[in-house]
């Protein structure tokens, strides 16, 4: 299959998670309520559906380089419930991209959730950036929810950089990023979370450094305004030679409430682990320096956040 | 042409800071405001920028009363602020911080000069961001980058040597002289500083919240450094350590 066919909602929603212009560069699936709206596979990258439950199985051949692979999925109105089985398999040293992304809309008062599970396995050496963008749109009261789990296995000397955002809209959010690492493989997570009004975000990580020089990077950026709520639970387990490093970074504002908590576990001596953590509101410093060059106060605030969710 | 007439501000505790100040910085000119520390000097500055209000007194830019005017609309009409602790941003580049000095998009180019004003290479720098990875030297500069990016009528820095290494103060030094060269519109610096006090025109010090002495460098300068007085002292003394 390799026409497109998608309402308007999901090409607008396709646009804000994505860089779709009427097509996508590369292999790429899209998932509209539920169902496959494109699919094309690519000489190197092989997408198929499963047989025993909903979802994609997207094969990776080894060295593959340089290639992107797209697979988002979009929940257009209520009333619907879309879960979805996503496996990676990346061969041994390829080098790729990947971009997830979801959008849910409703325009009622029906709820609009997408469960999205996804499970990288990569092989030795192989290299994955792996891109994901939330969002939530439409006027309806119906709860936008997303709940995304990543699971992911790095095999030796592998590298996976998880760039994720959800900076809007989202009503409720469940995020689980579970990962091992095998012997030099590194792992790198940024993410950046914005809710407000009554949204809540929940994430929790868990990382397991098994291998002698494995490491893992994760930065968590988020916003929280007004009546909204954010829990943070990072765990990061060295049972080896190997570094980890987490830091989560919060700006409150109106009623708003986070709560962090980062947890390491060091059963090595030689474990090195670090976690950083700051909650607060923007300070009034910054708000001042900026209005020295010339912005208000709310243009000083929007640029300190968008800065910081960058 | 700035002029502050009899400002008056109190801390919160009740102490007078400045009490019934008054001087006039003239148009292209550089004036170095110095004297003992506490004696009102920073709080000087902060009512010049609007980022603190008097008690009582007036402020005039260009014979225009701008008293009433908050931080935001005191840049717009023209005042620039150094700060002496300069604030870090994280997610923020040094690009965007000068995009906003500057009001809008620039050139490439532009960048550069601003950048290579205070000594920093833009290749280098444009894409940091402006956070705890940058040592006080680099975060200096680049302050004064960010201000000078606005090219205002009035410039004001708050203590530039404060806090930083000497051989970050050297070439600040440097940056000071050069700008001293160029410069367009009128600047005021606070500084204990021998150095930058030799490149001024005129010398205010202030000394429990008042003017203690203002004067062309050469005659306020001679007189500070042969006096004998708590403000000489300080100025003598401050040279030492630094």
């Amino acid at each position: 299959m390799s026409e497109i066919r998608i309402n308007e909602t999901t090409k607008k929603l396709l646009s804000e998670i994505s860089d779709f212009s009427g097509e996508f560069k590369g292999a790429y699936n899209i998932r509209e309520n539920g169902a496959c709206a494109g699919r094309r596979s690519s000489e190197h990258i092989k997408i198929t559906s499963k047989t025993d439950k909903p979802g994609l199985e997207i094969r990776i051949d080894p060295h593959t380089a340089g290639e992107t692979v797209s697979i988002p999925a979009c929940v257009t109105h209520g009333d619907v419930d879309d879960l979805v089985y996503n496996d990676f398999f990346v061969g041994e040293g390829a080098d790729v991209v990947i971009v997830a992304g979801c959008g849910v809309h409703t325009e009622t008062g029906e709820p609009a959730r997408h469960n999205g599970i996804h499970r990288f396995l990569l092989g030795k050496g192989a290299r994955v950036k792996y891109l994901e963008k939330h969002i939530g749109t439409g006027k309806g009261i119906g709860l936008r929810s997303i709940d995304p789990v990543t699971e992911a296995e790095l095999g030796e000397d592998a590298v996976l950089e998880m760039d994720t955002a959800q900076i809007g809209g989202v009503d409720r959010t469940l995020r689980q990023t579970k990962a091992t690492l095998g012997k030099g493989a590194k792992l790198f997570i940024r993410e950046r979370i914005l809710t407000e009004r009554d949204q809540t975000a929940q994430t929790e990580f868990s990382v397991e450094l098994n291998g002698e020089g494995s490491g893992v990077d994760l930065v968590s950026r988020s916003v929280a305004k007004d009546a909204s709520h954010q829990e943070y639970h990072s765990v990061i387990i060295g049972n080896t030679a190997c570094t980890g490093h987490s830091e989560c970074d919060a700006i409150i504002s109106g009623s708003a409430t986070v709560n962090a908590q980062p947890e390491l576990h060091a059963n090595s001596e030689d474990a090195a682990l670090i976690h950083e953590a700051a909650i607060g509101k923007i300070a009034g410093e910054q708000i001042m320096k900026l209005r020295t060059l010339g912005l208000t106060e709310e243009e000083a605030e929007a640029t300190i956040i968008e800065g910081f969710l960058s | 042409m700035l002029k502050l007439e009899h400002i008056v501000w109190d801390a919160p505790d009740g102490r007078r800071i400045l009490d019934d100040l008054s001087f006039e910085v003239p148009d292209g000119k550089l004036a170095v405001i110095t004297g003992p520390n506490g004696g009102g000097k920073t709080t000087a500055a902060k009512i010049i920028a609007g980022l603190v209000t008097p008690l009582s007194g007036r402020i005039f830019l260009d014979g225009e009363d701008i008293t009433a005017l908050d931080a935001t609309e005191r840049a717009k009409a023209g005042v620039s602020f150094g700060f002496q602790q300069p604030v870090r941003f994280k997610g923020i580049t040094v690009r965007r911080l000068l995009e906003i000095s500057a009001g809008g998009k620039v050139s490439e180019g532009k960048l550069c000069d601003y950048l290579a004003k205070v000594g920093l290479c833009a290749r280098e720098y444009l894409d940091r961001e402006v956070n705890a990875t940058l040592s006080g030297g680099e975060i200096k500069r680049i302050e004064i980058a960010s201000v000078l990016a606005r090219g205002t009528r009035i410039t004001v820095f708050d203590e530039p040597e404060a806090g930083i290494d000497l051989w970050s103060f050297t070439n600040l030094i440097r940056v000071f002289e050069d700008l001293r060269r160029d410069l367009c519109g009128s600047m005021v610096v606070i500084s204990h500083q021998e150095r930058i006090l030799r490149i001024a025109d005129e010398i205010i010090v202030i000394a429990d919240g008042k003017l203690r002495e203002r004067g062309p460098a050469e005659r306020t300068l001679g007189t500070l450094l042969s006096g004998t007085d708590v403000v000489a002292g300080c100025v003598k003394q401050e040279e030492m350590f630094r």
